[in-house]
């Protein structure tokens, strides 16, 4: 995911001299190197200081400029949490934040470098924008998206690097603000994003096996969240299932709890969500995960 | 753009008062505003919007100024009053339903360039600024005034140590050391945090530390390093300057004066030099 998106920041940097990238001393893999080295200029590294990278891309955005701040994302948004607020949010400035390593990527570094609770936060911003691409290939569309967009601010949450991709066969094309389906099945249907779909897709894969009809939906845009396309879910399944790496509290689960509620909905609904605790837990992103409650 | 002429000090002496005494008038309409604090960085913010600040013929500027300490605001909506860029009925409406201008400034608002009220944002957001100019080729001044509380966050430190990284030549920053903040005397909590001349010099500014209510002189020490390294001036002020019941007391960061007192403070300034 990480590779993608500075591949694709980097084409669009080629044609838009608008587009910055402003990082908190990150190592910059990859395409952002290459961004580094071609447009040095509008290159930023702030060093170990994401309160003043998030300055920088606001300042940089009332001058007009498309900047991007990028970096660890509990770095992107819990340190300069009131920075992305006033400076961005309140604002209202288009720029994105990049946070790599949503959830808990980091799996051996501690829950220091855990976003448990970056969707919760970000989504309850007003005026943020807010998508966790599901596979490489989403990112690339979600990045396109993000440098072309005037809107206002977007949190851009990221994993890692060597995702699978999981919506080649997709039925619906990657639009933002709408709820994609990546196979439409009339039983059960599980929403879910990021690179815990890798989960949903193994499990709709052994339920398909066993007979069930399974929709899987990308909800890679959480604000602003879909919400006739999850009342549509709700609606034409009879069992709903989400499964998010993020705590309850904030995340998908309570909006489409909310939109259950609010539509007198009869299906089924069962949600899968990291524990809202710090777990000690030292082993890879999948043992990290299991930790937390998620596996296939 | 032509560099303004440095106009006589009696002129800028004259055009503080007209301000301080504009604000006290405002006070009248409202139960609280920041009158000290604003008192405190009138000859600076003067210093910037009537010399320093590069005008078109039609008086028009590309330069930015930033009151990063948002409590200072009023000295700001008093010279853009004046200026004809916010108009006298949105100051009527100061602090009502349904007016524009709240008691901090609002990007949005005419002649407002970045939100502040929180402290230790506007100047992060003057180095963004100053960052896209150098990326746009563009030469624009950029004036921030910051408090000596506001000095206090970390992110103010963030600021300083990026300007100079970046080679902000055009970023002035003013420092408005009234050494008052919330609960005393910022020389009393902080006892290390002066001298700060030096720490800015330390960390790549061209730094100076001078009497804030001395507008010639401000415009002076600001003229001999812009241009040349990120600039920062140590202004030596008063909070409450011109108001002898305003100064060095903390509950006028807050009180709106009352009729008598508003008319004392209003002598006061009308009879000063």
């Amino acid at each position: 995911m990480r590779n993608t998106f500075a591949d694709t920041f980097f084409e669009a940097a080629q044609t838009d001299p608008r587009l910055c990238a402003v990082v908190a001393d990150i190592s910059p893999a990859g395409s952002m190197l290459r961004f580094r080295e071609k447009f040095p200029d509008r290159f930023i590294n702030t060093g170990v200081a994401e309160q003043i990278m998030i300055g920088i891309v606001a300042g940089m955005a009332l001058r007009g400029l498309k900047p991007f701040a990028y970096t660890i994302a509990s770095f992107a948004l819990f340190r300069p949490y009131e920075f992305v607020r006033d400076d961005l949010c309140y604002q209202n400035l288009p720029v994105t934040v990049v946070g790599i390593g949503g959830g808990v990527t980091y799996s051996t570094l501690g829950a220091t470098h855990h976003a448990l609770e970056d969707i919760g936060l970000a989504t309850t911003l007003p005026n943020m924008q807010v998508i966790a691409p599901s596979d490489p290939a989403e990112v690339r569309e979600a990045t396109r998206w993000c440098v072309a967009q005037t809107n206002g601010p977007v949190y851009l949450r990221l994993g890692k690097a060597g995702e699978p991709i999981l919506t080649k066969d997709a039925i619906d094309p990657w639009q933002f603000g709408k709820l994609r389906y990546l196979r439409r099945g009339r039983d059960l249907c599980i929403l879910s994003y990021g690179p815990v779909m890798k989960i949903a897709i193994e499990i709709a894969d052994r339920l398909a096996a066993q007979g069930t009809s399974v929709s899987v939906v990308s909800a890679h845009t959480l604000k602003p969240l879909d919400q006739a396309g999850v009342r549509e879910a709700l609606a034409s399944h009879r069992h709903v299932v989400v499964i998010e790496e993020t705590l309850p509290n904030g995340g998908l689960t309570g909006r489409v709890k909310d939109l259950a509620l609010a539509t007198k909905a009869t299906c089924r609904l069962d949600c899968f969500t990291l524990k809202d605790e710090f777990i000690h837990c030292y082993g890879s992103y999948e043992q990290a995960l299991a930790a937390h409650g998620l596996s296939a | 753009m032509t560099a303004p002429v440095l106009r006589n000090s009696d002129e800028s002496a004259l055009r503080c008062k007209r301000y301080r005494k504009r604000i006290l008038e405002i006070s009248q309409q409202v139960s609280a505003l920041h009158c000290a604090p604003a008192f405190s960085c009138v000859e600076i913010v003067d210093a910037v919007y009537n010399m320093l600040m590069r005008r078109d013929e039609s008086g028009a500027t590309r330069d930015t100024f930033i009151m990063s300490k948002g409590h200072g605001y009023l000295t700001q909506l008093a010279i853009l009053e004046e200026m004809g860029i916010v108009r006298r009925r949105d100051l009527d409406e100061y602090c009502t339903p349904g007016g524009r201008l709240g008691a901090h400034p609002d990007y949005g608002v005419p002649g407002i360039e970045a939100t502040s009220g929180s402290l230790g944002h506007g100047f992060g957001m003057s180095v963004g600024m100053g960052a896209a100019d150098r990326i746009l080729g563009d030469d624009r001044r950029i004036f921030v005034v910051v408090g000596d509380g506001e000095m206090q966050e970390g992110s103010s430190w963030e600021a300083v140590t990026m300007a100079p990284n970046l080679g902000l030549k055009n970023l002035v920053v003013f420092l408005d050391f009234n050494n008052y903040q919330g609960l005393g005397r910022t020389s009393e909590s902080h006892p290390f945090f002066d001298p700060m001349a030096e720490k800015l010099a330390s960390f790549g500014w061209a730094a100076a530390d001078i009497d804030g209510h001395d507008t010639p002189l401000i415009v002076e020490t600001v003229r001999r390093s812009l241009g040349q390294r990120p600039t920062f001036v140590v202004c030596r002020t008063v909070k409450g300057q011109g108001v002898s019941f305003m100064q060095n007391d903390p509950i006028w960061h807050y009180r709106s004066p009352n009729k008598a007192e508003y008319l004392q403070a209003l002598a006061e300034i009308e009879a000063a030099p």
